[in-house]
């Protein structure tokens, strides 16, 4: 049975018309053990199956293990975005961008490639001045209605800074990492393991966070 | 699955444009939840050049999962219908900014609205359509323990308690409506209500007793969350007689009301004793100019559909002011 029913897929249809280029998917999964996978699995075919600019290429976590190390995935399911020229974007999806997710997946689709709105010139500038390593998770609920709004930001954060690498983790499929960063609030922000943010917050409150560290 | 997609999201995103500081609007609106947006609305039909910031789109309304009382919908989960009031203003050309909040405003002939960011734009005409925050509780381990077990927003984390201990503190609809979703969630639900009955509507109320593992504590007040790193135990006490009990809790869900948001205009606008603003039948507040809608006023009831009437008054008001003043 399709994912997406005639009224949902029409509207993807019409937001994914606004791609500019190609987008390349680089999609994680494992067959056996993994519950989530079918599903995700499911779910990334059928968005790829709306607009021919999204390339979906599929790999499997254990036979695969040369390519999950090259894109450093050591958890399933995974989407990965590459640009037009498959570059890394370091954008991840861990878990099934469902709920309300759908909508910062398809933010960062859009954005990737190439459809982004601008930032202001000084937001930038600071982006742009970040010179560490700096690693962003963004745990989420797929019910939350103010996660995407974190997911979008870090990931926006990701595209302009190669040094940033922003991560969408579904936090009721990844219960160890949740325990271990003490989840029990979303959308929860965990940059390089260690700084936290709660909630919706906006892009300067991320800035200065990692400006700090 | 569920797929809860904004499509207006994506669509909005092309019709909107970024503020700028060398343009004097006829209307900035602060705020961005059904008061905001429905000014927004009246505002850009009257062709004035109107200028929209908020937090966040939606605002409260966005951290509702069902209103069953705004009509044109029986059911409507808060989100859609945020979606559906911002797809309704974006048809316009409106100047917009999100994830933003205002620091304070100054009065003039030509007003002045001071951004957190330092950034100033200014307006004939203001707004304020801030809404309101959800109240703390104050108490010893709420500020250590937020995001570890303390929380404010049922329909965001109430998956995070599933088989566990949950206290709601309140007895109003948001805490009883909180306490039905945890009640289906949560091995045992016990809400905590200073008073000696529920506030909440009877239906609210009726649906709740029809759970089994849902305890209701009246004439108690939530006295401390203890836990180490985690919430562990909610200390409440009873009113009359000051003793005291420690509840074993995973989680407590803090709903005892909100504050308005009204410090931006602290010292400039009269308020009542709990912050919120005075406004007249005209939306006007005590500077001329100046409008005031929604969950900030001291209008004797928050609700969706009465923010809406009260920001349509105040847009409508801010025109009449705009198009008969002769300075303009």
């Amino acid at each position: 049975m399709a994912l997406f029913d005639d009224n949902i897929r029409k509207q993807l249809a019409q937001i994914l018309d606004g791609l500019k280029d190609d987008v390349h998917i680089v999609f994680f999964t494992q067959e056996i053990e993994c519950e989530s996978c079918h599903d995700a699995h499911q779910f990334i075919d059928e968005i790829c199956a709306i607009n021919p600019k999204l390339k979906m290429t599929r790999y499997n976590l254990v036979t695969d293990a040369e390519k999950a190390a090259e894109y450093k995935i050591e958890m399933v399911p995974a989407v990965v975005m590459l640009d037009k020229d498959g570059n890394d974007t370091n954008i991840r999806f861990f878990g099934i961008p469902g709920g309300y997710e759908i909508n910062s997946f398809l933010g960062a689709l859009l954005e990737v490639s190439g459809e982004r709105q601008e930032l202001p010139e000084d937001i930038l500038k600071r982006i742009q001045k970040i010179d560490k390593d700096i690693h962003i998770q963004v745990f989420v609920t797929l019910s939350c209605p103010h996660c995407p709004g974190a997911v979008i930001t870090a990931h926006r954060l990701a595209l302009e800074n190669k040094k940033i690498k922003a991560d969408m983790i579904e936090a009721n499929t990844f219960v160890p990492l949740s325990i271990k960063y003490n989840v029990s609030g979303v959308p929860k922000i965990v940059i390089n393991g260690e700084h936290e943010l709660l909630g919706d917050q906006p892009i300067t409150a991320f800035l200065d966070v990692i400006e700090k560290i | 699955m569920d797929f809860n997609l904004s499509s207006s999201l994506f669509t909005g995103e092309q019709q909107f444009n970024a503020f700028e500081s060398s343009k004097i609007y006829d209307v900035i609106i602060i705020g961005g939840g059904p008061a905001g947006l429905t000014a927004a609305v009246y505002s850009l039909r009257k062709g004035m050049v109107t200028g929209l910031i908020t937090r966040q789109v939606g605002g409260q309304m966005a951290e509702t999962a069902g209103i069953e009382n705004y009509l044109g919908y029986r059911y409507i989960n808060g989100v859609e219908l945020a979606d559906k009031f911002h797809d309704q203003v974006m048809q316009f050309g409106i100047d917009f900014e999100n994830n933003t909040n205002v620091k304070t405003i100054k009065d003039g002939l030509i007003k002045e609205v001071i951004l957190e960011d330092g950034r100033v734009f200014k307006t004939r005409t203001i707004i304020v359509a801030s809404g309101k925050l959800p109240r703390k509780l104050n108490v010893p381990g709420e500020k250590e323990l937020t995001g570890h077990g303390v929380a404010y927003c049922a329909i965001c984390d109430a998956p995070f308690y599933k088989d566990k201990k949950v206290v709601v503190a309140g007895g109003g609809n948001s805490g009883i409506g909180a306490a039905i979703d945890l009640a289906r969630i949560a091995t045992h639900v016990t809400v905590v209500q200073r008073r000696d009955r529920l506030k909440a509507d009877k239906i609210l109320v009726d649906k709740l007793k029809h759970y089994e593992n849902v305890e209701i504590l009246l004439g108690h007040a939530v006295k401390e969350v203890t836990g180490a790193g985690h919430v562990e135990a909610v200390i409440a006490e009873n009113r009359e007689t000051g003793e005291r009990i420690s509840i074993p809790a995973d989680g407590i869900f803090v709903e005892v009301g909100s504050i308005p948001n009204s410090d931006l205009a602290k010292g400039l606008l009269d308020m009542n004793e709990t912050g919120e603003i005075i406004i007249d039948e005209f939306g006007r507040t005590n500077k001329e100019g100046i409008y005031a809608a929604g969950d900030v006023t001291d209008v004797p009831y928050k609700q969706i559909i009465i923010a809406c009437g009260d920001a349509a008054k105040a847009a409508l008001s801010a025109t009449d002011y705009i198009l008969s003043n002769p300075n303009f």
